[in-house]
């Protein structure tokens, strides 16, 4: 009966050697690019399975002062500028559409959340015409204002759902107590949906963080460009400096990283809330 | 009030432009000058005509069907051997956590990592067959025109099916405990419940996983851009570097457009098939 049973050969053990192997192919690149960053160009040509002769935190050292500092600088302030905006705009407007009543509820609504079926790249080529004519092209607001455009949809969506949900209870207690609809919002609302905030802020942040397409095509400037784009031109500039490109490789990715060691259930619960990628 | 300013972002920067795009693409034009000559459906004949299209168009649909195998398929039987009885609950996190990695880093960051681990002189993989004795697949992944798509592709794989699975995960995670508590009664063991309980219970959510897979496909643009920038002779050629190059680098921008619009369409199309799977659920 056992041996008929094609889920016989998976047991326990097949099971788990799977998944050790999948980490090896995970951690193991990772590994190798770690040590290969701390090496000289030479000891990378020679044998770049060996471990480091002596850690050479120089290529880190070197990355960052040939212009990692001024991309993570602006990476900082183009994800932080846009996510709080984003956040802000998308409450509001889901808290309206989801609690109050006002006109055209329902066309507002489909608008924006029709805004998800709508892919950046087929936006590119206008946009970069439009931000010409608008003077903002090759300047942060070239980076920030679509990104805030094409994540309101999505941080629309999410909280539209949450709000709807909510009891009306706290609402009206406030309201009987002599609060404005904007200062229940404030003060009952917004405390309450700490958890789809954060989520909202949290899938915004890692989209802004990695984004490229937008920030390569707006952007001009190498003092201007965030870590996605630096990365890129960095490797043109460097060319055979390999160990010294992959301490940039690890210097941009590693914020994320560490963020997600921190709150890995809110990244968990954020990404599948929304289910969309890229 | 409350709604205006969001509302206002969206019809802005995203609505117009995508209108605008279709009339561009109508429209002989580059970046310097605002002259413009009206060229009908001439971009769409052109590109129509162009055996670059094609190879584009295919790559995409490769690329698709490729990580729909992996993301969506092995996704989903590693989801369902995390939330089966093999695995403890902390070595699970471990791999799951593992796992989820590779897509929080950013594109241009993996697509250089595999870019030396493609290398055929330093490279990890042409190392790893040397060590194991299979010298004679040694190859130079990127620019080799047989293997470069592939290559390609299979970073992408690295990169997104932990993340597929997650969802997965969290799917089987909000399956009844219930169903499976009777199945076992009747005695049905593993592969049973997985074939007759886990996989018609997270339906919806495998439909989609495999819509946004799909539509990633032909979102496909900065992975080719770092790694191959659709070389070599355009064999790894998407749509998306398609674009960029005719509008940016030949500054063709009408022709960027057309081929804009071909995009959008195929994202567009798909995407309402997501919408609707997202109201099943």
């Amino acid at each position: 009966m056992l041996r008929r049973n094609p889920w016989y050969v998976f047991n326990k053990t097949w099971i788990n050697a799977l998944f050790w192997i999948l980490m090896i192919m995970i951690i193991y690149p990772l590994f190798w690019m770690i040590i290969n960053s701390l090496k000289t160009s030479t000891e990378l040509f020679i044998n770049s399975f060996a471990m480091p002769e002596k850690p050479l935190f120089k290529n880190y050292v070197d990355a960052w002062n040939m212009g990692f500092a001024d991309f993570f600088l602006n990476s900082i302030l183009v994800t932080a500028t846009s996510v709080a905006v984003t956040v802000l705009l998308s409450a509001f407007c889901a808290y309206a559409l989801a609690r109050l009543d006002i006109r055209f509820k329902n066309t507002v609504l489909y608008l924006i959340i029709g805004g998800l079926l709508l892919s950046p790249q087929s936006a590119l080529i206008s946009l970069y015409r439009i931000f010409d004519v608008l003077n903002i092209y090759n300047t942060y607001f070239a980076m920030i204002v679509p990104y805030i455009a094409f994540r309101i949809p999505f941080a629309v969506f999410l909280m539209y759902g949450y709000f709807k949900d909510f009891p009306g209870d706290l609402e009206d207690a406030a309201r009987i107590d002599g609060c404005s609809t904007f200062k229940t919002f404030l003060k009952i609302v917004m405390p309450i949906s700490k958890p789809i905030l954060a989520a909202t802020a949290i899938v915004s942040s890692i989209f802004t963080w990695n984004e490229f397409l937008f920030a390569l095509v707006f952007i001009e400037s190498e003092n201007l460009v965030t870590i996605p784009v630096g990365l890129s031109r960095f490797r043109d500039a460097l060319q055979t400096n390999w160990t010294g490109m992959m301490a940039g490789i690890i210097i941009a990715s590693l914020p994320m990283i560490i963020a997600f060691l921190f709150m890995s259930k809110a990244f968990i619960s954020g990404l599948t809330a929304g289910s969309v990628k890229g | 009030m409350y709604v205006l300013p969001a509302i206002a972002f969206v019809l802005v920067f995203v609505y117009f432009p995508i209108v605008m795009n279709f009339y561009n693409s109508l429209f002989r034009m580059n970046s310097y000058s605002d002259a413009r000559t009206f060229v009908g459906f001439k971009h769409y004949v052109r590109m129509f005509n162009d055996p670059i299209f094609y190879t584009a168009i295919k790559n995409n649909f490769l690329y698709a069907a490729f990580s729909i195998l992996f993301q969506v398929g092995l996704g989903m039987v590693l989801a369902i051997f995390l939330e089966g009885r093999f695995i403890g609950k902390r070595m699970g996190t471990f791999f799951r956590n593992t796992l989820f990695i590779p897509s929080i880093i950013s594109i241009p960051a993996v697509a250089l990592l595999w870019y030396f681990i493609y290398n055929p002189q330093i490279g990890l993989l042409n190392g790893i067959l040397g060590v194991v004795g299979l010298d004679s697949l040694k190859t130079a992944w990127l620019a080799n025109p047989k293997t470069a798509i592939y290559s390609v592709i299979m970073m992408s794989q690295w990169q997104y099916t932990g993340y597929i699975m997650v969802l997965l995960v969290v799917a089987i995670q909000k399956i009844p405990r219930e169903l499976y508590e009777s199945a076992v009664i009747d005695g049905a063991n593993e592969f049973q419940k997985a074939v007759y309980i886990t996989i018609p219970s997270i339906k919806s959510m495998l439909a989609v996983t495999t819509i946004i897979t799909f539509i990633g496909s032909f979102k496909l643009f900065s992975e080719i851009y770092i790694m191959t920038d659709g070389g070599p002779y355009n064999t790894t050629q998407v749509l998306g570097v398609y674009m960029y190059r005719a509008a940016f680098k030949f500054d063709e921008m009408g022709y960027g457009s057309a081929v804009a619009v071909i995009i959008f369409t195929i994202t567009f199309l798909v995407s309402i098939l997501q919408l609707k799977s997202f109201k099943s659920t």
